[in-house]
C-alpha cells in the first residue's frame, strides 16, 4: 500500500511536470508589446510552483513509502516539532511568495497604471446579450452621446445614436468587427447595455469587464508580429457569464497595416451614410 | 449511573421518536442530520456535474430521462445552453453552502466538538436544533426552482448584478428561480450565523478542566476559526442578498445602474452599483473558501498525527497558521476582482495580500509532511484520504499563485485553469478531509466499523480519478478555455480542445460511478459493519473515552479532566504508543 500510494503521487507529478515541460498545452501566441513581460511573469511563477511542487509531492511519496508501518519495533520519533525550522520555512515562502508578486509589479503597472498615449486610437467597445459592437467617433474626434431611449436593436441603432440631432454622432462609425491598425497604441473604452460582459483577447494578453453604468478604459499596442498570424485575425470573446447566449458571445478583431486600416475605415463610413 | 446522568444534564434524554430524530436537542443527532443533509446535496450535485460534463462535450445528444426531469430544459432530452446554465448555478450553490459548508463544520463539528472538549452538548441547544432546521429549509427553497416557472436561475452561484437583478428580461429562471435562490441563501445564513454563535461560545465556555486553547485538538480550533469567519462573512452575506431581493421585487435599485436596456427593454433602475454587489460578494465569498477547507485542515492533521503515532509537528505554529489564514482572508476578496473595472491600485494590494496568505498554507503542508517524517504510518483508508488531502492542497494551492498576480490572471481569469484550481483545493481537498473523517468517526458516530477493502478500492478510483478531471483544467486554462460556456463548438480556437474535454468527461462518470462504492459502504456498514470497541484507531482525544455510540450526555454525567495535549503518541517510557489526553500523571509507568 505504502509503495502503491508512493508510485502513484510520484506518477501523478511526472505526468503533469512533462505536460507543462513538454507544452503539449501552451499559451497562445503573444501578438502584443506588452505581454512578453506577462509571459515572462508566468514563466517565473511556473518556474517556482514547479519546484515547490516537484518536491512537496515526491517528499509527501518519499515519507509515505519509508515510514510506513513495517511492523518493527521501531517506535515513531517523538517529536513536537522545530522552532528554528518553522522559523525557516516562514521566512522562505515569505520571501518566495511576495517578492515573486513584486516582480510582477512592473508588468501590471505599465498596463494599468498610466493612461493610454494622447495620440492612441480611440474605440468604444459596447456588449450587449450577446453581441459586441465597436465605435469609431469619425473625423471628428468625438463619440457623439448615447440616448437610452433611443437603443434598439429591431430598428439598427443598438447604441441610441441620434445623428440627425447630434453633430458629433453623424460621423460615428459602428462596426461589428474590431479593425485596429497594427504598431500603434489603441485606447479601448468598454461600456455594457445591459448585464455584465467581458472582453478577452488571447493573443493580445488584454482582458476586462464590460460593467454596466462604467466606462472603463484599457490600452494596448498590437505588434508586428500580428499580421502574420492567421491574416492578422483574432478572436474575441465573451468570459463574463451573461446569459443563455455566453457561449456564442463573440467578434473578430483584425489587425492591419495603418494604410488597410484608414481604408477599412472609410469603406465602413460611407456604408452607413 | 444511568439515572444519575440524565439527571445533571442540562436536558433529559428524550424518548419520543420526534423528539429524538426529528427536533432533537443532542448534538450527536444535529450533526448527524447536517451530514446526511449535505450527503443528500452532493449526490445531487455530483449528478449535475455529470450531466454538464456530458452535455460540454456531447451538446446534441440526447441524455436519457432528462426530458422528464425538465420538459422545458432539455427537449427530447437535448440540454439547452440555459438549462446547462441553470444546472451550472445549482451545482456551484449546492457544492459551496450545502457540502463544504455544511458537513465538515456542522457536520462533524457538531458530532465532536463537544465530545472532543468533555462537554454534555453545546452551549445552546435549542439554537442548535433552530440552525439546522432553517438550513433545511435553505435547501428546499433552493431545490424548489427545479420545478418552478423557467427552472433555476441561470447567473451562476455568485449571481452578480445586474443580470441577477433585474428579472426574467435577462433569461429564463431569472425570475422565480433567482427569487427562490436568493431567500434560500438568506436562510443559509440565518442558519451558519446561529451555528456560528454555538461554536465560539461552546469553545470559549465549555472546555473540561485542564483543556487549555492550547490543548485543544487542531480539529476543534479549525471548527473555532471557521465559526469566527462564518459570523463576521455571513452577516455581510445575509445583508447583500436581503438589498438583493429588494432590487429584485422591492423596486429599489442597490446593484443596477441608471440607463439599462436589456433585449430592447428600458430598465427602470437608477443609481446602483454593480461592483458593490461584486465587493460584499467576494468579502464573505473568500473568507467562505477558508470556512470550506478549515476543518478539512483540522481533521487531516489529527488523522495524519493519529496514524503516524507520532505527535503532531508543530502544533503551535498550525494554530499560528490557522488563524493567520482566517485573519488574512478577509483582506484578499479583491483578487476575484483583478478585471472587474475596480482600481489597479488596489487590484496590486490586493495581491500583495493574497501571496502572504500563500505563506500559512505553506507552514501547514511543512508541518504535515513534518508530522509524517519518522513516523510509524497505518496506511488505513481514513489516513490515505489524509495523505490524498496533503498532495490536493499542494496541487490546487500553487495554482493559485498563478491567479494571485494581476499580470498573470490577466489571461487565466475566467478560464477553466481557476475552475481546476478551486476545485482541487477547496473542493476535492475538502471532501477528501470529508472522507477521512467519514472512515475515522463512523465507529464513533454509529457504533460499527466501516470496511477497509472498499474503503481503499473507493480512495484509489476517487485519488486518480480527480487527477484526472481536474490537473487538465489547468492545461485548458493556458490555452484560454473560458468557463461556464455550456458548449465548445461557437468559438474558433476552443474546437481543438474538445478531446481533452471529452477525457475528463469520461473520468468524471468513472469517478462519480466510484461513489456508489461508498454510498454502498456507509450504508451497508451502518447496520452489517464490525462492532467498533471504544478505541479502535489507538487514539488520544477524549471521544475515544466514551463508548461507540456515546451516550445521550456523552461521559454518563462524568466531568474528565484533561491532563495533556491530545497528539502524546509513541511517548518514551510510556506502556502504549499513545497515551490518553485524560490519563492522570505521571505518563511512564517506571
Amino acid at each position: 500500500m505504502a509503495l502503491a500510494i508512493a508510485l502513484v503521487i510520484a506518477v501523478i507529478t511526472v505526468i503533469s511536470v512533462y505536460v507543462f515541460w513538454a507544452h503539449v498545452w501552451w499559451l497562445p501566441v503573444d501578438v502584443s508589446t506588452h505581454g512578453a513581460s506577462i509571459d515572462h511573469q508566468f514563466m517565473m511563477t511556473l518556474i517556482m510552483t514547479g519546484i515547490v511542487f516537484v518536491l512537496a509531492q515526491l517528499g509527501l511519496a518519499y515519507f509515505v513509502w519509508k515510514y510506513r508501518d513495517r511492523g518493527d519495533r521501531r517506535p515513531a520519533k517523538y517529536s513536537h516539532g522545530n522552532n528554528a525550522l518553522e522559523i525557516t520555512w516562514t521566512t522562505a515562502a515569505f520571501i518566495v511568495f511576495v517578492g515573486l508578486n513584486l516582480l510582477g509589479y512592473r508588468s501590471w503597472a505599465s498596463m494599468r497604471f498610466t493612461p493610454a498615449a494622447a495620440d492612441a486610437l480611440r474605440v468604444e467597445v459596447w456588449g450587449e446579450q450577446f453581441q459586441f459592437y465597436f465605435r469609431y467617433p469619425g473625423p471628428d474626434g468625438q463619440f457623439g452621446p448615447t440616448h437610452v431611449n433611443l437603443m434598439n436593436d429591431a430598428t439598427g441603432n443598438a447604441l441610441g445614436l441620434d445623428r440627425d440631432n447630434d453633430p458629433a454622432s453623424k460621423d460615428d462609425i459602428v462596426t461589428a468587427t474590431l479593425a485596429i491598425p497594427v504598431n500603434r497604441e489603441v485606447e479601448l473604452i468598454l461600456h455594457s447595455k445591459d448585464v455584465g460582459h467581458s472582453f478577452y483577447v488571447r493573443e493580445l494578453r488584454v482582458h476586462q469587464d464590460l460593467v454596466p453604468g462604467m466606462a472603463i478604459p484599457i490600452h494596448f499596442t498590437a505588434s508586428e508580429d500580428a499580421l502574420n498570424y492567421n491574416g492578422g485575425r483574432y478572436e474575441i470573446v465573451c468570459t463574463q457569464l451573461c446569459g443563455l447566449g455566453h457561449y456564442k458571445m463573440r467578434a473578430f478583431l483584425q489587425v492591419m497595416t495603418q494604410e488597410d486600416f484608414d481604408k477599412w475605415l472609410k469603406q465602413q463610413a460611407e456604408e452607413q451614410q | 449511573m444511568e439515572a444519575h446522568a440524565v439527571a445533571t444534564h442540562a436536558h433529559a434524554a428524550p424518548t419520543g421518536f420526534i423528539r429524538k430524530y426529528i427536533f432533537s436537542l443532542d448534538h450527536k443527532v444535529i450533526g448527524k442530520q447536517y451530514y446526511f443533509l449535505a450527503l443528500f446535496s452532493v449526490v445531487v450535485g455530483i449528478l449535475l456535474s455529470v450531466l454538464m460534463r456530458w452535455h460540454l462535450v456531447w451538446p446534441d445528444a440526447r441524455i436519457p430521462l432528462l426530458d422528464k426531469l425538465s420538459p422545458t430544459g432539455a427537449p427530447g432530452g437535448i440540454m439547452t445552453p440555459e438549462y446547462y446554465l441553470s444546472l451550472l448555478t445549482m451545482h456551484g450553490t449546492l457544492m459551496v453552502f450545502f457540502v463544504l459548508t455544511t458537513a465538515p463544520q456542522s457536520g462533524f463539528g457538531n458530532f465532536l466538538l463537544p465530545i472532543q472538549i468533555g462537554a454534555e452538548d453545546m452551549a445552546f441547544p435549542r439554537l442548535n436544533m433552530l440552525s439546522f432546521w432553517v438550513t433545511f429549509a435553505g435547501l428546499v427553497v433552493l431545490l424548489s426552482s427545479f420545478f418552478v416557472g423557467d427552472g433555476p436561475p441561470l447567473s451562476g452561484w455568485t449571481a452578480y448584478t445586474p443580470l441577477s437583478a433585474v428579472g426574467s428580461v435577462a433569461g429564463p429562471g431569472e425570475g422565480t428561480g433567482q427569487t427562490l435562490w436568493v431567500i434560500s441563501i438568506a436562510l443559509f445564513c440565518v442558519g451558519s450565523l446561529l451555528g456560528a454563535l454555538n461554536f465560539i461560545t461552546t469553545t470559549l465556555d465549555l472546555r473540561t478542566r485542564g483543556l487549555t486553547l492550547m490543548r485543544l485538538p487542531l480539529t476543534c480550533w479549525a471548527w473555532f476559526i471557521t465559526a469566527v469567519l462564518a459570523l463576521l462573512s455571513f452577516a455581510v452575506l445575509f445583508a447583500a442578498g436581503v438589498l438583493l431581493l429588494l432590487d429584485r421585487v422591492g423596486g429599489t435599485s442597490f446593484f443596477v445602474p441608471a440607463g439599462l436596456v436589456v433585449s430592447d427593454q428600458r430598465i427602470a433602475h437608477s443609481g446602483g452599483s454593480p461592483l458593490l454587489w461584486q465587493h460584499l460578494f467576494w468579502f464573505f465569498g473568500h473568507p467562505e473558501v477558508y470556512i470550506a477547507i478549515l476543518p478539512g485542515m483540522g481533521i487531516t492533521s489529527h488523522v495524519l498525527s493519529t496514524f503516524s503515532r507520532k505527535p503532531i509537528f508543530g502544533y503551535r505554529a498550525m494554530v499560528y497558521a490557522m488563524m493567520a489564514i482566517g485573519f488574512l482572508g478577509f483582506m484578499v476578496w479583491g483578487h476575484h476582482m483583478f478585471v472587474s473595472g475596480m482600481s489597479p491600485y488596489v487590484g496590486f494590494a490586493f495581491s500583495v495580500f493574497t501571496m502572504a496568505i500563500g505563506v500559512p498554507s505553506a507552514i501547514k503542508t511543512f508541518n504535515w509532511l513534518g508530522t509524517l517524517w519518522g513516523g510509524k504510518l497505518r496506511l488505513n483508508t481514513a489516513m490515505l484520504f489524509a495523505i490524498g488531502f496533503v498532495s490536493l492542497f499542494v496541487s490546487g494551492g500553487l495554482s493559485g499563485l498563478f491567479l494571485a498576480q494581476p499580470p498573470v490572471d490577466t489571461n487565466l481569469h475566467a478560464t477553466y485553469f481557476v475552475v481546476g484550481h478551486f476545485h482541487l483545493v477547496m473542493g476535492v481537498a475538502a471532501i477528501f478531509g470529508m472522507f477521512a473523517g467519514t472512515f475515522f468517526w463512523f465507529p464513533k458516530m454509529f457504533g460499527r466499523m466501516m470496511n477497509e477493502t472498499l474503503g481503499k478500492i473507493h480512495f484509489w478510483i476517487t485519488f486518480v480519478g480527480v487527477y484526472c478531471i481536474f490537473m487538465p483544467m489547468h492545461f485548458l486554462g493556458l490555452e484560454g478555455n473560458i468557463r461556464r460556456y455550456s458548449r465548445f463548438t461557437d468559438v474558433n480556437f476552443l474546437v481543438p480542445l474538445i478531446p481533452l474535454h471529452k477525457f475528463m468527461t469520461i473520468a468524471a462518470f468513472v469517478t462519480a460511478g466510484a461513489q456508489f462504492i461508498f454510498l454502498f459502504n456507509l450504508f451497508w456498514s451502518m447496520f452489517k459493519g464490525e462492532k467498533a470497541t471504544e478505541n479502535p484507531w489507538e487514539a488520544t482525544s477524549l471521544e475515544w473515552t466514551v463508548p461507540s455510540p456515546p451516550p445521550f450526555d456523552n461521559f454518563a454525567g462524568r466531568h474528565p479532566v484533561v491532563y495533556r495535549g491530545p497528539y502524546e503518541f509513541s511517548v518514551p517510557g510510556a506502556p502504549k504508543d499513545y497515551v490518553m489526553q485524560d490519563a492522570p500523571e505521571p505518563v511512564a509507568a517506571h
